[in-house]
């Protein structure tokens, strides 16, 4: 397992030499989480709760999310996608290591360096405006971390199927763009999954993409307390283990039947 | 005149060209086309999910919004299509590719744009187009000739308005490359915020966007005219109706930081 940490920690200093991109995501999302909030407040103003939500949890809400967009990476990536476009895939199919641990590996190490420069800065200038709500107890923050981590396994697993179908479309931009469009929205990203119409809201807790970023949040905000939130883990450990497995066995069918570019 | 013939008809043989190149993967286009008029729908669900919650927003119906919607996301579409490709210069500085766009007898911001350009983009527009048609029938317009011309001519300002938006946030890449995502602030973000009635937002936030980066003139500021409702920040009603002269301002803008841009220009000579 020596050399999966080997991997993370590479991945975390190859993200962290790009300083002026990070400054501009912090920009970006630090924007989109003023928007976002604004106009949730303005629902406010309407109605006093929505599911047990006030005010300032939606807010809260906004910039927890806003922090945790590239942690948990839901705007996709495709390097494993290019690199099978490309026939580079050959080279890491060779390796004497697991192709799916390699992988996660490298995005575990991508989340750890934006879970420190990407995560805490939107929310840290929200704060500044915006009446914000931290954890009440101390091991809230531990809890929230543990459901983090779970978060960034579903939504590795999900990228992971959805780039493998480089092999049989060799343009993947589409079903990615698709693919983490349908998880941002059921996420929770734009929106939290407690304002959803009582249908929409069922179908999202039918899939996998709530548990990579809404039930995070929630358990920030204390919604869940004492066994909820071993529930809370469960889900998203089911999510991930079955989206997992599934990629696995997308990656043996493409080992089967596809031939890899060469040249 | 001569000289914009010429370009024209170059831009035309390019985006002929890119075309022909697209159809080549079908799957993939058509999958891209989808996603692309996907993009827009989601934030018309947003809208959605907001009011299945309430009645108003900051007095502003459902019908009303998805007008505001229709105007920014119309508009932001038209510019995806044509001038979103300036977003492209980043990647083609940091490549050093972009020496090529130079030595073309074609303007480098034409020539960027069509070697970029990607039908399936037209899908973003697709969708705001048919909500803004049946807002239009939802709201309550008290019509005269004025406000019937307001409708046509405040898409295209928008259209014109987030096109420049575009070029002039993207020409930071001549400066520093790795802040593209900066941009994606004013074009992504301010279409979204453009989405929603002004007066929800703080007071600073109103000023900026009618004053500094005028995002107010593609959407709510013309919107408030046709409803008639109070002029955001307590604006005399004419100024609804200046979206056409803030476009044109900002093209001449957008032309002068883009010339200054590209002759910043210093190629990674490799």
């Amino acid at each position: 397992m020596r050399w999966m940490w080997e991997v993370a920690v590479r991945a975390y200093r190859r993200q962290a030499t790009y300083r002026g991109a990070t400054f501009a995501g912090v920009f970006t999302n630090t924007v989109f989480g003023f928007i976002l909030a604004y106009v949730l407040l303005a629902v406010y103003r309407e109605r006093a709760t929505i599911n047990g939500f006030d005010a300032v949890d939606a807010v809260t809400f906004t910039f927890v999310m806003q922090g945790m967009l590239m942690v948990i990476g839901i705007f996709g990536t495709t390097d494993l996608a290019d690199r099978i476009r490309t026939g580079d895939v050959v080279a890491d199919l060779y390796r004497p290591v697991d192709f799916q641990a390699y992988w996660m590996a490298d995005g575990y190490g991508r989340s750890a360096f934006y879970a420190v420069f990407r995560g805490i800065p939107p929310f840290a200038v929200g704060a500044l405006v915006f009446h914000l709500r931290l954890p009440s107890h101390a091991t809230t923050w531990l809890l929230f971390a543990v459901s983090v981590t779970c978060a960034v396994a579903v939504a590795f697993a999900w990228g992971f199927i959805l780039q493998l179908t480089a092999f049989w479309l060799l343009d993947v931009r589409g079903p990615n763009q698709l693919g983490w469009l349908v998880a941002q929205f059921l996420a929770g990203v734009f929106v939290p999954v407690v304002f959803f119409p009582a249908w929409l809201g069922t179908l999202a807790h039918a899939l996998p993409f709530p548990a990579m970023a809404q039930l995070p949040v929630e358990v920030f905000l204390d919604k869940h307390d004492g066994f909820d939130v071993v529930h809370v883990y469960a889900v998203q450990l089911a999510w991930a283990i079955a989206l997992l497995v599934a990629g696995r066995a997308l990656l043996a069918r493409a080992m089967r039947k596809v031939i890899v570019q060469g040249g | 005149m001569a000289d914009v013939a010429t370009e024209m008809a170059a831009y035309r043989r390019l985006v002929g060209a890119r075309m022909r190149a697209d159809f080549q993967y079908r799957t993939s286009f058509v999958l891209f086309l989808v996603s692309q008029t996907l993009v827009s729908g989601l934030d018309l669900a947003v809208i959605l999910v907001l009011f299945s919650r309430v009645q108003h927003l900051a007095g502003w119906s459902v019908a009303e919004v998805a007008l505001l919607y229709g105007f920014a996301a119309f508009g932001f579409g038209i510019a995806d299509v044509f001038v979103s490709q300036v977003e492209m210069a980043s990647r083609h500085i940091k490549a050093g590719t972009f020496d090529l766009f130079l030595l073309r007898p074609v303007g480098a911001l034409v020539h960027l744009c069509a070697s970029e350009f990607a039908l399936r983009r037209v899908g973003r527009s697709v969708q705001p187009a048919i909500v803004t048609v049946i807002a239009l029938t939802q709201v309550h317009v008290a019509w005269t000739p004025v406000k019937v011309a307001l409708v046509p001519v405040t898409i295209l300002s928008s259209a014109v308005i987030f096109g420049c938006v575009w070029v002039v946030t993207s020409s930071l890449a001549f400066w520093t490359v790795e802040t593209q995502e900066i941009a994606n602030s004013f074009t992504y973000g301010g279409m979204t915020l453009s989405q929603y009635p002004v007066d929800l937002f703080a007071t600073w936030l109103r000023r900026l966007v009618v004053f500094v980066v005028p995002l107010a003139f593609t959407s709510v500021l013309p919107a408030s005219y046709l409803l008639d409702k109070p002029i955001p920040l307590g604006l005399p009603r004419w100024t609804a109706l200046l979206s056409p002269a803030v476009a044109a301002v900002l093209v001449v803008v957008a032309r002068s930081v883009w010339t200054l841009a590209v002759r910043h220009y210093r190629s990674t000579g490799s």
